[in-house]
């Protein structure tokens, strides 16, 4: 079992996140984060979604939802080649006393703190996952009180745009 | 530009563009709209069924025997929601058909209205493809894209949900001259390379076999198929849903492989060194325990569905094209292949094959009291009434005595639920395949468990004059699961027995539908019914074969066992050759 990001191009339209979520769960698959947004193309939207699979379940899950008629192209971002991000609210605990030891790790991963209260301050931070779970690990002895996260949006890099990549590719096996 | 028309007038509009003859449906509140101006309709014919279930299986026996777009109707809720098996059964069997639903007026939609049901929510994973159409000028594109949809790629079920207030808006008639579906371009024309090498592995294998599944019938292939086997003479094996797509007659076939199959079938797809796989999808019913089915083969898997390949089984060369045009392109290829030289000898190969065949054909015991064989029954039907008939089946007992004991010899004349297994397919399907060849001889073979399921669309039959004829194998039980409690769970019989010899009376049941009623009990009335039945021309008719319980279905591979441990009958394995162990 491995984490894959699939990038999917979906034409628009209502149904269409039911119709794939349901595809993962009806295939016995389960979905790790998904994001949606509209791109910049009228019309189509595209997901993000992270499943944790093997590589063979990978290509069915893939097949299967290149059979939807609503999906325009798949592609898989490896982390390697592209980039991830996730954006996370965090609110901890932070009074007079620990509120500069808090600011700090806020300053040390280049998050923003967004909201300050007399016992906590709420913090905005993205990036990929694994520097957000380092910084909750870090902030986790001063008492985080409640999170809130989104799911991983991808891009690949270098120039060339997820419309330039082969389409759907059903030979591919 | 033409005048405004209601969405409903639209609809039935779109069904003449679409060329469809016949809807097979049930009207009701939110679909109402449609049905006046279909009354009125030159080319579209409505048959009203008795339960909507009826109504799809009927599409699907329509769509099944005649190749065309088998289309039902519903309105919205429980009319819908009795679709649902039929539109299950079709996504399994890749069966082209249209269900249109009526639902609610939009701005009722998720209020728990009277009648509603999210029957697009409820389809989206048994359909190729739905839609809920809340304008009337959406209808005409949604009807053109189902029926494209359906009858295209591998073909499958489409559901088109209308709102009333649709129906009942008005909008200009614009037909499409062009389908727009950028997400939707199945491959159909195969990958030359992958072509080339297939013909090469299949021209130096030893041991192949050409495993034929349902998609050969599909994608109309059956003549290419035989002048593939042919030129090869590779053995054919022929799947559930893929009988009458080869010969039986033809002396390559090896019969269905299978749960049920012969000896012969089963034994050349597990001892193969290659598998050629046409339009089929390693179905646990017919691979048995996957890790061991046929584990010396290599795979070659042609299919239009490219999710199929791979999924059960790696393939060695994977082929995502329609079957027919694979197999066009096979036969030069192999063609050249063999001028070059390059032919394996198949002679061993078809003598183990061969002696499989003859140690181990299908067969029956006559039951010693007496009593009815269903097998008996089952072969004479096939005899007297011939191949030229359609024949459609439940499921259980009766449906595999039924593809084992008739011969087939030509494609779309086998109907029968093979991936969802439906009891109560058997005769709506015969009601829509009469309706689609109104010129063939169309006999439903059914169990009585499985007619007293579906069996009050004989009304419908008698008052549409569509003239099947039923052959009712009725053992008094649910025969299979009745053979499975007697083979697993020590005999004790569980709420398998109906009691149907004594109740219902299926004669009088018959007579009170308007349909002919016969009643056989013993061996030397078989014959005669059955012939009396063809001549009878004036309503359905219903034999009621009263059969002997015990008889059971063999060969059998126990589910969750592999092929290797096949019975030829109870405790008796057939003894493979020790060298192709």
């Amino acid at each position: 079992m491995a984490r894959h990001t699939l990038s999917i191009l979906v034409q628009d339209q209502p149904g269409v996140l039911a119709r794939i979520s349901a595809l993962f769960s009806r295939r016995g698959y389960n979905i790790e984060s998904l994001a949606v947004g509209t791109t910049e193309t009228e019309g189509v939207s595209r997901m993000t979604v992270v499943v944790n699979v093997d590589d063979h379940a990978l290509e069915q899950v893939t097949k299967q939802l290149n059979k939807l008629i609503n999906v325009l192209k798949i592609v898989e971002l490896d982390d390697s080649t592209a980039i991830s991000r996730e954006l996370m609210l965090i609110k901890v605990k932070a009074d007079d006393a620990s509120r500069s030891k808090v600011l700090e790790f806020v300053e040390l991963f280049r998050a923003k703190v967004v909201d300050v209260g007399s016992d906590a301050v709420t913090i905005e931070a993205t990036g990929s996952r694994d520097k957000l779970e380092a910084l909750l690990d870090v902030l986790a002895p001063h008492g985080v009180k409640e999170i809130v996260q989104s799911g991983v949006v991808a891009l690949a890099r270098g120039g060339r745009s997820i419309a330039d990549r082969s389409a759907k590719n059903p030979d591919r096996t | 530009m033409s005048k405004k028309i209601t969405g409903a007038e639209s609809l039935v509009k779109s069904l003449e563009h679409a060329d469809v003859e016949v809807v097979f449906g049930i009207p009701g509140g939110a679909i109402l709209p449609v049905y006046d101006p279909l009354m009125d309709s030159p080319t579209v014919r409505h048959i009203l069924v008795r339960h909507e279930q009826g109504a799809g299986h009927a599409a699907e026996g329509y769509a099944s025997a005649s190749n065309r777009v088998g289309v039902c109707m519903a309105t919205s809720g429980p009319g819908a929601t009795n679709l649902v098996t039929p539109i299950a059964d079709a996504h399994m069997d890749s069966v082209p058909m249209v269900a249109i639903t009526g639902q609610v007026p939009s701005q009722f939609i998720g209020s728990d209205a009277f009648q509603e049901a999210d029957i697009r929510g409820i389809t989206m994973p048994i359909t190729k493809h739905n839609y809920l159409i809340t304008r009337a000028e959406d209808i005409p594109r949604a009807i053109k894209e189902a029926f494209h949809l359906a009858s295209s790629g591998r073909p499958g079920p489409v559901l088109v949900d209308i709102t009333k207030d649709a129906l009942q808006a008005s909008a200009e008639f614009v037909w499409p001259t062009s389908i727009d579906l950028p997400g939707y371009k199945p491959t159909t024309k195969p990958h030359a390379r992958q072509i080339k090498d297939a013909a090469r592995m299949i021209v130096e294998s030893h041991r192949p076999v050409f495993y034929v599944g349902g998609g050969v019938i599909r994608s109309k292939a059956d003549k290419e198929l035989r002048q593939l086997a042919e030129l090869t003479g590779i053995p054919v094996v022929t799947t559930l849903m893929a009988r009458g797509a080869f010969p039986d007659s033809h002396v390559q076939h090896m019969g269905m492989p299978g749960m049920h199959g012969t000896v012969g079938a089963v034994g050349a797809l597990q001892k193969a060194d290659l598998l050629i796989v046409l339009g089929a999808r390693f179905d646990d019913r017919v691979t048995g325990k996957l890790e061991s089915f046929s584990p010396k083969s290599k795979v070659i898997h042609i299919d239009i569905d490219p999710a199929e390949i791979g999924k059960n089984r790696h393939a060695d060369i994977p082929i995502v094209a329609d079957v027919r045009e694979a197999i066009a392109q096979l036969i030069p290829a192999i063609t050249s292949e063999f001028d070059a030289g390059n032919r394996a000898d198949l002679t061993a190969w078809w003598i183990t094959l061969n002696h499989w065949r003859e140690t181990y054909p299908l067969g029956y015991d006559t039951p010693s009291d007496g009593t009815l064989s269903p097998q008996y029954v089952i072969e004479r039907l096939g005899k007297i009434s011939g191949p030229e008939t359609i024949y459609t089946a439940g499921v259980g007992q009766h449906q595999m005595w039924a593809a084992q004991f008739i011969g087939y010899e030509y494609p779309n004349t086998w109907l029968n639920s093979g991936g969802l297994g439906t009891m109560g397919y058997s005769i709506p399907a015969a009601m829509g395949a009469k309706v689609g060849c109104p010129d063939k001889t169309v006999w439903a073979i059914d169990g009585d468990g499985c007619f007293q399921m579906t069996n009050q669309e004989l009304a419908t039959c008698t008052i549409n004059d569509i003239q099947i004829k039923v052959a009712l194998i009725n053992n008094a039980s649910l025969g299979m699961v009745r053979q499975w409690q007697n083979l697993f769970y020590n005999e004790r019989y569980s709420n398998t027995d109906l009691n149907s010899h004594s109740v219902p009376d299926f004669v009088k049941l018959a007579d009170a539908y308007g349909c002919h009623g016969i009643r056989v009990t013993k061996a030397e009335e078989v014959d005669k019914a059955i012939e009396k039945s063809m001549e009878l021309n004036d309503a359905p008719v219903v034999i009621d074969f009263q059969v002997h319980r015990d008889a059971m279905v063999w060969p059998m591979v126990a589910a969750g066992t592999g092929n290797d441990e096949i019975q030829f009958a109870r405790d008796i394995a057939p003894t493979w050759e020790r060298g192709d162990d």
